[in-house]
């Protein structure tokens, strides 16, 4: 089932303030999105704005596959914010198997196991360990395994390679390459490159309008 | 839902989390009743179920301010605005397991506090039952209010008080009720049927209104 992400003109408010307005544009199936910018240029509120957490002033954000327009994609996306939605006092298992069976899978795919999701992002055999024990790099990477662990079509992604060391951006390019491969679609908010070839939204801020390019 | 359920039971009882404040708060405060009041017994057993009921009321008010804002300053709370599970059946989860780990520790040592106060087997019983019917509506109430001070960086003290007028009616019919199992007259049934009442109808307000405000706040 081949998936569309569409979104057209869309128009963003914070308080009283315009943070873009008219942004539109398509992603097909295994389509990646880079959102660039200088910091305040309202990248995270059109994540927040995709992901469904924020309502856009005006424009529509939709997903269809080729048969039948879905709706709202809310239920189908993954959401990595700048907080990790890890608890610090479970550990890292307690913490996975958690929002595997919280959140199910999407139709269309399967999550993986916990045990393979860790071993996919290089952190086999620390899962008994409680989340606060963690490096800042280490929670990170276990936040993305949360991407692994239940199946959704669309990932939204505001900075996930913040605190990550070089080998560990490299992986989680293979991820996100993989994802695409397999029919998905991301949209990163990012300053180092992803490592995959994307198309390019520059927010320029200010009431603007994003250039895509 | 059961593994909501069961791992904001895990959270309460490890450390950070508020299981055992609140019973330690309503131990403290009914334990210094008798000082207060003075050596009569007659006048403790008399005043009991009250002093019982208050204790377990202001308990149940301390650890709700957190009950959502834990989730939104991790960034869980986003992820469960996203899930197709109806918001209003996560805040239900999410009350209960709230009301196990808090609500029915107080239940449970109501009956210790109560030989505190001389009071009779059959007050004891009737305040455990009362306590038991009616803290589960202070948590569908106090759902609400920490739903609306989701954002607010202290708002512990605006939850108690945005709850408490609300509670009053619980309050009233609870102890009302557990009085009168012990005074003759007065009947038992209705008051205790009542706050049942009072509580199933604050189990579907409760959560409805706590999803509504928490859509809302969603930044």
């Amino acid at each position: 089932m081949p998936i569309r992400l569409r979104v057209e003109g869309l128009c963003a408010k914070r308080g009283e303030d315009l943070i873009f307005h008219d942004i539109s544009f398509v992603l097909a199936a295994g389509e990646a999105l880079i959102v660039t910018g200088p910091n305040g240029s309202g990248k995270s509120t059109l994540l927040r704005v995709l992901a469904g957490l924020l309502t856009p002033e005006s424009g529509s954000v939709r997903l269809d596959d080729t048969s039948a327009d879905i709706g709202h994609p809310r239920e189908l996306c993954h959401y990595l914010g700048h907080r990790n939605a890890m608890k610090h006092e479970l550990t890292v298992e307690e913490n996975l198997s958690f929002w595997k069976s919280f959140m199910g899978d999407s139709p269309g795919g399967s999550g993986i196991g916990i045990e393979e999701a860790t071993e996919a992002l290089g952190l086999a055999g620390i899962s008994h360990l409680p989340f606060g024990y963690l490096s800042a790099g280490q929670q990170r990477r276990m936040a993305m395994a949360k991407l692994l662990v239940a199946y959704r079509p669309v990932w939204i992604l505001d900075e996930p390679t913040a605190a990550l060391d070089a080998a560990a951006d490299r992986m989680f390019a293979g991820l996100v390459e993989r994802h695409l491969s397999a029919g998905g679609i991301v949209v990163a908010a990012t300053h180092q490159p992803l490592g995959v070839t994307a198309r390019e939204l520059r927010m320029v801020g200010f009431a603007g309008v994003g250039e895509l390019v | 839902m059961i593994a909501l359920f069961l791992r904001d039971l895990k959270l309460s009882v490890r450390s950070g989390g508020g299981a055992l404040i609140g019973v330690l708060f309503f131990m403290t405060v009914v334990a210094v009743v008798p000082f207060a009041v003075g050596p009569d017994l007659n006048l403790l057993s008399r005043i009991g179920p009250a002093i019982l009921w208050i204790g377990a009321l202001l308990a149940s008010l301390l650890g709700l301010d957190r009950l959502f804002q834990a989730e939104r300053e991790d960034g869980s709370l986003d992820l469960m605005l996203m899930q197709e599970t109806p918001l209003v059946l996560t805040v239900l989860v999410k009350c209960l397991a709230h009301w196990t780990a808090t609500g029915l520790p107080l239940v449970i040592a109501a009956p210790l506090l109560g030989l505190f106060m001389n009071m009779s087997e059959v007050a004891i019983g009737a305040t455990m039952l009362t306590l038991l019917v009616g803290t589960p509506a202070i948590t569908f109430i106090g759902a609400t209010g920490a739903a609306v001070a989701v954002t607010l960086p202290r708002g512990g003290l605006l939850v108690s008080i945005l709850v408490l007028p609300l509670a009053i009616p619980v309050l009233i019919f609870g102890v009302s009720a557990a009085y009168a199992a012990v005074q003759d007259p007065a009947p038992f049934l209705p008051p205790l049927l009542i706050l049942i009442a009072i509580t199933l109808f604050f189990a579907v307000i409760g959560p409805l209104a706590a999803a509504l405000a928490l859509r809302s706040a969603s930044d």
